[in-house]
């Protein structure tokens, strides 16, 4: 019995969007990295609505990580000490992307200067040839003085800037325009402030296929469903033309499930969860192979075995 | 809601004297003007000033004269074949074809015209014997609407089906009816044909127009309408549109939600 065709027919695709430039297009990048396209709900075996293949980005900080479990920082060893050869393992690794977060510029942490940012950058950028995500200190005032310097620091190499948030938009807005970089829209685990802040960057006229949307991440067992249930709902909104909901999504699976404490306890803590060298990485890979199923496209990740798994899981998915 | 806008046609002033003297001018403005304030489609109506013989050639000037500015998608308003297929001949990107009577010799002419154009069509329930009154038989003509659709091989989402709003003052009981059938057409066919209204019939020689329009168009909406042929120009009624359908869970609610319902 011929079985009938039951494909879902969406109004609308999500945007694609390209981070990195090349020689040809006046930047320095070996490869660049297209997110989105997808035409309808994730791996439905449909060839065509499939979209771009998800691609992970793993964390670089620009100062050595003070509270990272030694679990994670093993297979680093030195490296953590400098952004350019943690970037150059993280490649080792597999990594696509680089996400390189100033988190030593925070004022409670390190509150380094503008001028190490961009420094930080610009060592980042001649160490790896892989597109870049540069991620602000998550404090808004320095991230308004961090943000213009970085960018001019990475002109011209289509980089991914985040984030632009409700209450602090339009300095970052401004400067990814400027300088022709791409921009991440956050919203705190609510769909309404996810569609607000697109409208309120798109009403300062930057082009809307340049913007990757971030909701938020939960990591399993702290908000993973929840964060589940909003990409989806964003995502079947966006297929069926909201265009403002229209953009690839990112995911933060890395940072989110480290700080479990399924993930950070050690072996002595609780015997009973398995050896921590399995479970941390597990935790952070159950995370991010949950949310690929939501509809995710970029995954910032951190441990490398866990990278391994996510990439086996998106060849599996993507019918490799 | 596909909102249609309506202000593209011959019957207004502004647009008879601009397509007397050929100034595009007038009409671009008007196409621009209507998408910013979010027509999913511009209708385009030479309007009964222009003598037959020259609609054609008309619906192909303000075609071109649109195309130059502005692709919105285009609904050509014609119940003539000529002066459709002129419009087509040179249209660009997705295009509406408003409108046809249901009667079967009808549907066997323009079904066809909307296949081979890759058009949307929009059937009126309405024959040459005038249009169809109660709930029952125009969901009949509904029906039959979907049997010859699959037979000429056209999609049904590709239909819009009209079912003929009257002037509140002439009939009151129509509303009601119009209801009915939006509510019973869902369940026609899966996926269904969609549905669509001239608005402004319904209040065709009252008072309170743009009241009366707006409270119309909502309760359309909630009975499930898919587009309507509308001022959208008129603030008010947009802002009613909008607002409906984020009362319906059809869109995700923001702060900047009436603006963003015009993207």
């Amino acid at each position: 019995m011929a079985l009938p065709d039951v494909k879902e027919k969406w109004s609308a695709a999500i945007t694609e969007v390209t981070i990195g430039a090349i020689a040809e297009n006046g930047g320095t990048r070996e490869s660049t990295v297209t997110v989105g396209g997808e035409k309808g709900l994730p791996y439905l075996r449909d060839e065509e609505a499939v979209g771009r293949r998800p691609v992970i980005a793993m964390d670089v900080l620009n100062m050595e990580p003070t509270e990272w479990p030694e679990v994670l920082k093993a297979p680093f060893g030195d490296a953590l000490k400098d952004p350019a050869s943690w970037a150059q393992k993280c490649v080792e690794f597999g990594a696509e992307m680089i996400c390189l977060i100033l988190d030593g510029c925070h004022p409670d942490r390190g509150d380094c200067p503008a001028e190490k940012a961009a420094e930080d950058v610009k060592a980042v950028l001649e160490a790896v040839k892989v597109p870049l995500i540069i991620w602000g200190c998550d404090d808004d005032e320095k991230d308004n003085e961090l943000m213009p310097k970085v960018s001019q620091a990475a002109k011209g190499e289509r980089c991914l800037l985040g984030c632009a948030k409700q209450e602090n938009y339009k300095v970052i807005t401004a400067v990814c325009q400027a300088d022709d970089h791409c921009l991440i829209t956050l919203s705190p685990l609510d769909i309404n402030i996810a569609k607000q802040v697109n409208i309120l960057v798109s009403e300062q006229e930057f082009p809307l296929d340049r913007v990757v949307i971030f909701p938020t991440t939960g990591a399993l067992g702290y908000g993973m469903e929840y964060a589940y249930s909003i990409q989806e709902r964003g995502r079947l909104a966006a297929l069926s033309g909201d265009r403002m909901m229209l953009m690839p999504v990112l995911v933060d699976a890395g940072n989110e499930a480290w700080r479990a404490k399924e993930a950070k306890a050690s072996d002595e803590e609780f015997p009973e969860w398995g050896i921590q060298e399995e479970r941390g990485p597990m935790w952070e890979t159950v995370t991010a192979t949950t949310l690929l199923q939501a509809g995710s496209d970029i995954i910032r990740m951190r441990h490398p075995k866990a990278v391994t798994a996510v990439k086996k899981t998106i060849d599996a998915l993507m019918g490799a | 809601m596909i909102a249609v806008g309506e202000r593209i046609n011959g019957m207004f002033k502004d647009v008879k004297r601009a397509i007397k003297k050929r100034d595009k001018a007038v009409l671009q403005d008007l196409a621009q003007r209507q998408t910013t304030e979010g027509a999913k489609y511009l209708d385009v109506n030479t309007g009964v000033s222009v003598p037959a013989e020259e609609q054609p050639e008309v619906m192909k000037w303000m075609v071109q004269s649109i195309r130059e500015v502005c692709d919105t998608p285009l609904a050509l308003d014609s119940q003539k074949i000529p002066v459709l297929k002129a419009g087509l001949e040179v249209v660009t990107g997705d295009v509406m074809i408003n409108s046809c009577r249901c009667d079967d010799n009808v549907l066997d002419e323009f079904m066809p015209l909307a296949v081979e154009h890759n058009a949307s069509l929009v059937v009126l329930t309405m024959t040459e014997a005038g249009p169809l009154n109660d709930v029952d038989s125009r969901i009949e003509a509904c029906a039959n609407i979907c049997a010859k659709a699959m037979e000429h091989g056209l999609d049904l989402p590709n239909i819009f089906i009209d079912p003929v709003i009257y002037p509140v003052n002439v009939a009151q009981q129509q509303p009601g009816y119009i209801m009915e059938v939006l509510r019973q057409l869902q369940d026609m066919a899966d996926p269904p044909p969609r549905s669509i209204v001239g608005l402004s019939n319904i209040s065709q020689g009252t008072q309170e127009r743009h009241l009366i329009n707006r409270i119309m168009l909502v309760m359309l909406i909630a009975a499930g309408l898919d587009a309507a042929i509308i001022d959208v120009l008129d603030t008010d009624i947009m802002d009613a549109a909008i607002t409906a359908e984020l009362l319906l869970n059809q869109q995700i609610y923001s702060d900047s939600f009436l603006k963003a319902g015009r993207m």
